[in-house]
């Protein structure tokens, strides 16, 4: 089934009142950002998604594909899964080698990816430089993130990419989402990150269980994200020569000045 | 009534899933619980005390606690019906990886453990591919990328069952699981002589199951199978 766009219906907060936002549309080749403090429900809206919620779950969401509600089907059936859900947990208990686990996971999925295109991106994505051979237990978190944020993007051929507050040090942010994005998926992302807040088309405001606002990316948070994206990559590239013994003497930020 | 069996590996999340299952039921049923273990078990006593439901334990003992099972499902149903329920979980020790507790009549459920890795899947056997519905459990242990790899192999046992991913300790995916056993799960018979098991157990009946302790292989009898593949039935 081709998935254009998916629409979450507004449920209630916490409390049982209406959410605030009746509608959000999410449209493929977009990022929509979910920002809001612990506890305000954004981890439950990723997760309504997940589930194409029909009114069942705490929020009384309800989730459509192409403007209609799914078939029943096509939440349990796990040979049509539309998401692709990155949790915070970034362990492997995979005993092998980076080259094996994509194997193992392009075989798994039946397509003709080449596992070295991933790592290929994953390199892109990190400063550390990853290798075929690597065992899994020893990539960083910086490499682990960018291995599967390259994994979802290039193997799955799911159209619905969740992430939540994955942002944590080691990986070029913006990059990330401009990867999955070039791969026409509809991304949705929980951050309190601006480089990635401001990167994002949208963000949805959460407050006590609940939609409160979305608001549109204005034309200076665009130009803003550009800056904040140089600062981010200044600070991945000093955080990669401390890594590698260097001595930071006389450091210059990257220029700053707006269009 | 309906029947819920519930299976899965030691410590897979059984009883964690189904208390989160049953605090999505209990407004609307009379539910009933029936733990199935081999020695010794708390987790009736557990379930109880979260959710004030009847529950009870029954041990196996000597015997293979799936065929246990089969051989007191009648007792266990009128036990439920005497306590008023109108669903029935059954959860089983699962320990005999060559049986499934499942009868036709009701909804079969493997909780599977995400962190035996990607292996496990094709080694757990009948009660994993005899299943309505696989549970893919403590998901929140492991990458996206293993979530994936291990669902794809569940399929590849078990074409036809429906996935859900769940959360034993939160009691996500749960809510899905409940409304799969207000939609899906059959009413069982009245005469429990119209229920069968899904899967016959297998042949296993030799000298070492009534109580040789000696390992000279001239010495057993019964059906056998040798390490090379080699089968035979000896004996009178
Ligand atoms: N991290 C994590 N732990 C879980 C999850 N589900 C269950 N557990 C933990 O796993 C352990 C075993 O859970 P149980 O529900 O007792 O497992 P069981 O299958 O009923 O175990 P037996 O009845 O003894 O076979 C407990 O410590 C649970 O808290 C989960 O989704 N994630
Ligand atoms: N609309 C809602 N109604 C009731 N409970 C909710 C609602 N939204 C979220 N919750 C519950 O509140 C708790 C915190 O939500 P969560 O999504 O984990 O927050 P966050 O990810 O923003 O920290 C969870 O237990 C969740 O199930
Ligand atoms: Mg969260
Ligand atoms: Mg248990
Ligand atoms: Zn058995």
């Amino acid at each position: 089934m081709e998935v254009k766009k998916l629409t979450v219906l507004g449920g209630r907060d916490k409390d049982g009142n209406p959410e605030p936002v009746r509608e959000l549309e999410l449209k493929r080749g977009t990022v929509t950002a979910v920002v809001g403090p612990t506890g305000s429900g954004k981890s439950a809206l990723l997760r309504d998604i997940e589930v194409l919620a029909r009114g069942d779950t705490v929020t009384g969401r309800k989730v459509l594909v192409n403007g209609e509600l799914p078939p029943e089907d096509l939440r349990f059936n796990p040979r049509r899964r539309l998401v692709a859900h990155v949790t915070q947990t970034m362990g492997f208990l995979a005993d092998c080698t980076v080259a094996e686990f994509l194997e193992a996971h392009v075989e798994a999925e039946g397509t003709d990816v080449d596992p070295y295109d991933v790592l290929e991106v994953a390199n892109r994505l990190t400063g550390e430089p990853i290798h075929p051979d690597m065992h899994m237990t020893e990539l960083s978190g910086g490499q682990s993130r960018a291995l599967m944020v390259a994994d979802v993007a290039v193997i799955g051929d799911r159209p619905v990419v969740l992430l939540d507050e994955i942002e944590n040090a080691g990986i070029k942010k913006h990059e990330a989402l401009d990867e999955l994005t070039s791969h026409d998926k509809i991304v949705v992302v929980v951050t309190h990150d601006p480089v990635i807040a401001l990167r994002a088309d949208v963000r949805v405001v959460m407050r006590n269980g609940a939609m409160t606002e979305i608001i549109r990316t204005s034309r200076s948070e665009r130009e803003a994200a550009k800056l904040l994206e140089k600062v981010d990559d200044w600070l991945l590239e000093l955080r990669e020569r401390v890594r590698e013994g260097e001595r930071i003497e006389g450091v210059e930020p990257p220029e700053v000045t707006t269009a | 009534m309906k029947l819920v069996i519930v299976s899965g590996t030691p410590g897979s999340g059984k009883t964690a899933v189904v208390i989160h299952t049953l605090e999505n039921l209990v407004d609307d049923h009379d539910v009933a619980y029936l733990k199935v273990d081999c020695l010794d078990t708390e987790d009736h006593e557990i379930v109880e005390e979260r959710l004030g439901v009847p529950a009870k334990a029954g041990l196996a003992k000597d015997m293979c606690p799936d065929h246990f099972t089969a051989y007191n499902l009648e007792r266990a149903v009128r036990w439920a019906e005497e306590e008023g329920a109108d669903v029935l979980f059954v959860e089983t020790a699962g320990l005999c990886l060559r049986c499934s507790p499942y009868v036709d009549a009701c909804l079969g459920v493997c909780v599977a453990d995400v962190t035996l890795g990607p292996k496990s899947p094709a080694k757990v056997g009948p009660f994993l591919s005899t299943a309505d519905v696989v549970c893919v459990n403590k998901g929140d242990l492991v990458s996206q990328a293993e979530r994936d790899v291990f669902i794809k192999k569940i399929t590849e046992v078990n074409p036809d069952c429906k996935v859900i991913e769940t959360n034993g300790l939160t009691g996500t995916g749960c809510e899905l699981l409940a409304e799969l056993v207000e939609k899906e799960c059959p009413e069982i018979p009245t005469d429990m002589r119209d229920v069968r098991l899904r899967e016959k157990a297998p042949l296993c009946v030799c000298t070492l199951c009534v109580g040789e302790t000696r390992v000279a292989s001239d010495l057993h009898r019964g059906v056998l199978r040798r390490i090379d593949g080699f089968m035979e039935y000896r004996g009178e």
